[in-house]
């Protein structure tokens, strides 16, 4: 006999607001189906009232913890349709903040998960690394969340050579510190009896599902869109990371291997950071539609644009990475154990903010 | 009881509508940089549990009854720390469809800390307030509500609807519910003989 | 600038997405641009870095056949098109009922437009559905 329980909206290890109606036999989940709109606003809405610039602020507000890749994938919509060269310096200043944002928002997403399995000490050890990429981020920008740095055709604040060096102090900072709670991560059996295993989900139904970012690697499949090249990732060379098992594990390796990989684009970028101007002047208003993806901490993001020759966009759409995670997140929850829930939720790193907008 | 509650104020936070800048800001005041059990602050996951709510984010339609409940379920004396400018007044998003506005629409607001999103820092000094307000409700003292400097965010009201439009809408929806209505009754016929021709 | 690859009806629109999902095409989303007489309805999906994007033109108060069936993806921004826009999905393999985002007091169809009007008419339906607040 089966039983129908409620997980969340309001859960100790859930940050967000998200309900999972779970059809339990005994203690096996045999089928879930999420309930959301708790944080549902109306974003893309709200943009089609507001102007197109007022906008480029608005959609950083789409989601805190990846908020200048939200408005860098807006700004490179609008460029797109309104054919705005961008300076090559602003390109790397772009990637520089990108990169950073993903570091914080993935050691958030493995502290978060050390907390889901009852690791307090980790959570906090890592949390403690995190502090380092938001001094970076702080001293290059003046605000640790929302960055207000992208704008259309540029980017509005400059990183100076002695920022510079102490955007790489902190780097230095990072890699020092992360060294041990990675060893833990990776090698803790306590850690490995939570994650290996569970959860799993092979390459092509993962593909077929839609899934997309470090869930679909760490399913083997490289599917990375930095390897478009936008913004300057083309010259600074890059390499998708694959993990092949699909379980909690391989996902949560590919985010501890991202962390230094981004480390290392941020070092790369910093030290090819071309001369030049920081933004494009532009006149006039956009006219047309643009399809722009970019890669996020947790995946593809996509914006569609509409314009209509005024200062407000006819439309926008916002499909972010985990709209596209739901369906996979509900094929690995069946068979699954209760106590494993909250781990395999937070092993895919759910924004819920994003989902609704 | 009343010294250690001073001491020791329990915080249960709720997500109410928010981008989760607020959230992650408030989570980085428990770790060790900021340290906000320094202060005997302790995060809980259950409100029954809790002296102090705190809550980020503005209201929508769906969790305004979440949030009352969170709310009524907490034992008196309780405090509510609004924590960013969507809890004070809607934010950025007032003027969204789905957002009714501040939280305190719904449950009354002892303290609001300002910024979108405040630095953990300002957020520790509005939980330490909290606390004095906290320890004035527990003495049977009245606390007034504190008084926003913002009066109204809100954009301009939609025109007002005319009679063609409004005309317009009830022709569509009509329209829409007679295709809808067709459609199934297809959809039923032809399930229907499906089962014929399987029997 | 987007591309559109092909233009669907609504006759051949499971076999054409069908079709192309066998090629090895992932689902990305879909997209919905009220035009106020119509609906245009965009599905994008992605090879190897391509996207392709296949547009179908629906009247207002049409129904959408669901592809959730061939690619279960889908499903979730079916719903919330059906919340967003009014439109009536069928044979939706899981069918929230137009209360995916939306709350039954929520103000309903929010995204939709009177013709000749534009988006600040979207208030005043809400209203008129007796849905704000």
């Amino acid at each position: 006999m089966s039983m129908l329980v409620p997980f969340g909206p309001q859960h100790p290890v859930l940050p967000e607001p998200l309900q999972l109606r779970l059809e339990l036999d005994d203690e096996k989940v045999i089928a879930a189906m999420p309930v959301v709109g708790y944080v549902h606003r109306g974003l893309e809405k709200l943009a089609e009232q507001k102007d197109f610039i007022q906008d480029t602020f608005l959609i950083e507000r789409v989601c805190g913890i990846c908020s200048f890749q939200h408005s860098m994938a807006y700004s490179m919509g609008v460029e797109e349709i309104m054919n705005i060269e961008v300076p090559e310096r602003a390109n790397y200043l772009r990637v520089i903040w990108a990169e950073l944002h993903r570091m914080h928002s993935h050691l958030l997403a493995l502290g978060l998960l050390a907390d889901a399995f009852g690791f307090e000490n980790l959570f906090y050890t890592i949390w403690k690394v995190r502090e380092e990429i938001m001094d970076a981020m702080e001293a290059t920008t003046g605000a640790r969340v929302m960055l207000g740095a992208c704008c259309i055709g540029g980017v509005r604040k400059d990183i100076s050579p002695e920022q510079a060096k102490f955007v790489l102090e902190k780097l230095a900072n990072f890699e020092k510190m992360f060294k041990r709670p990675a060893e833990v991560i990776l090698g803790d059996y306590s850690v490995k009896e939570r994650l290996c295993g569970i959860g799993v989900i092979d390459g092509k139904t993962a593909y077929e599902l839609g899934t997309v970012g470090p869930a679909l690697r760490g399913s083997g499949m490289a599917k990375d869109h930095r390897m478009t090249g936008y913004a300057a990732y083309g010259k600074l060379g890059f390499e998708p990371i694959v993990e092949n098992d699909g379980d909690c594990y391989a996902r949560t390796k590919v985010r501890v291997r991202e962390l230094y990989q981004s480390a290392e684009l941020v070092k790369a970028a910093l030290a090819a950071l071309p001369e030049g101007e920081l933004k494009t002047p532009f006149k006039g208003n956009p006219l047309g539609e643009a399809a722009v993806r970019v890669e996020q901490p947790r995946g593809e993001v996509l914006y569609y644009l509409r314009g209509n020759g005024t200062d407000k966009l006819d439309r926008l759409r916002i499909r972010t990475p985990t709209f596209a995670n739901i369906a996979p997140l509900l094929r690995m929850l069946v068979g699954c154990g209760l106590p494993d829930v909250a781990v395999i939720i937070l092993s895919i790193d759910p924004c819920i903010s994003c989902t609704e907008r | 009881m009343s010294k250690a509650i001073k001491k020791s104020p329990w915080v249960v936070h709720f997500n109410c509508n928010s981008c989760n800048g607020c959230d992650i800001e408030f989570l980085a005041c428990l770790t060790p940089t900021y340290d906000v059990e320094r202060f005997g602050v302790l995060h809980v996951g259950n409100p029954k549990h809790a002296d102090v709510l705190v809550v980020t984010g503005s209201v929508n339609n769906r969790n305004k009854h979440v949030l009352k409940n969170v709310y009524d379920q907490m034992p008196e004396p309780k405090v509510v720390v609004a924590m960013g400018a969507c809890p004070a007044t809607g934010g950025i998003f007032a003027d969204c469809y789905n957002v009714i506005g501040g939280v305190n629409a719904v449950i009354p607001v002892d303290v609001h800390v300002p910024g979108c999103p405040p630095k953990p820092e300002a957020m520790m000094d509005g939980i330490i307030e909290a606390v004095g307000i906290l320890e004035k409700k527990r003495n049977g003292e009245t606390v007034p509500p504190p008084v926003l400097p913002v009066k109204t965010v809100k954009g301009p009201e939609a025109p007002p609807m005319t009679p063609e439009m409004a005309a317009k809408i009830a022709a569509a929806k009509a329209a829409a519910a007679a295709k809808a209505a067709a459609a199934k009754a297809e959809a039923e016929k032809a399930n229907e003989n499906q089962e014929a021709r399987a029997e | 600038m987007m591309t559109i690859n092909e233009v669907l009806t609504l006759d051949n629109q499971q076999e054409k997405i069908g079709a192309l999902l066998l090629r090895g095409y992932r689902f990305v989303t879909m997209t919905v641009v009220d035009k106020g007489e119509e609906f245009d309805i965009f599905y994008h999906f992605d090879l190897d870095y391509e996207m392709v994007t296949y547009q179908l033109v629906l009247k207002k108060g049409d129904v959408l056949p669901s592809i959730s069936g061939i690619c279960f993806a889908a499903v979730i921004v079916e719903n919330e098109i059906q919340d967003l826009f009014g439109i009536t999905v069928s044979n939706l393999a899981i069918d929230y009922e137009k209360h995916f985002l939306l709350a039954a007091d929520a103000p309903a169809e929010p995204f939709c437009r009177v013709p000749g009007v534009g988006v600040t008419a979207v208030k005043a339906s809400a209203v008129e559905n007796g849905g704000d607040k």
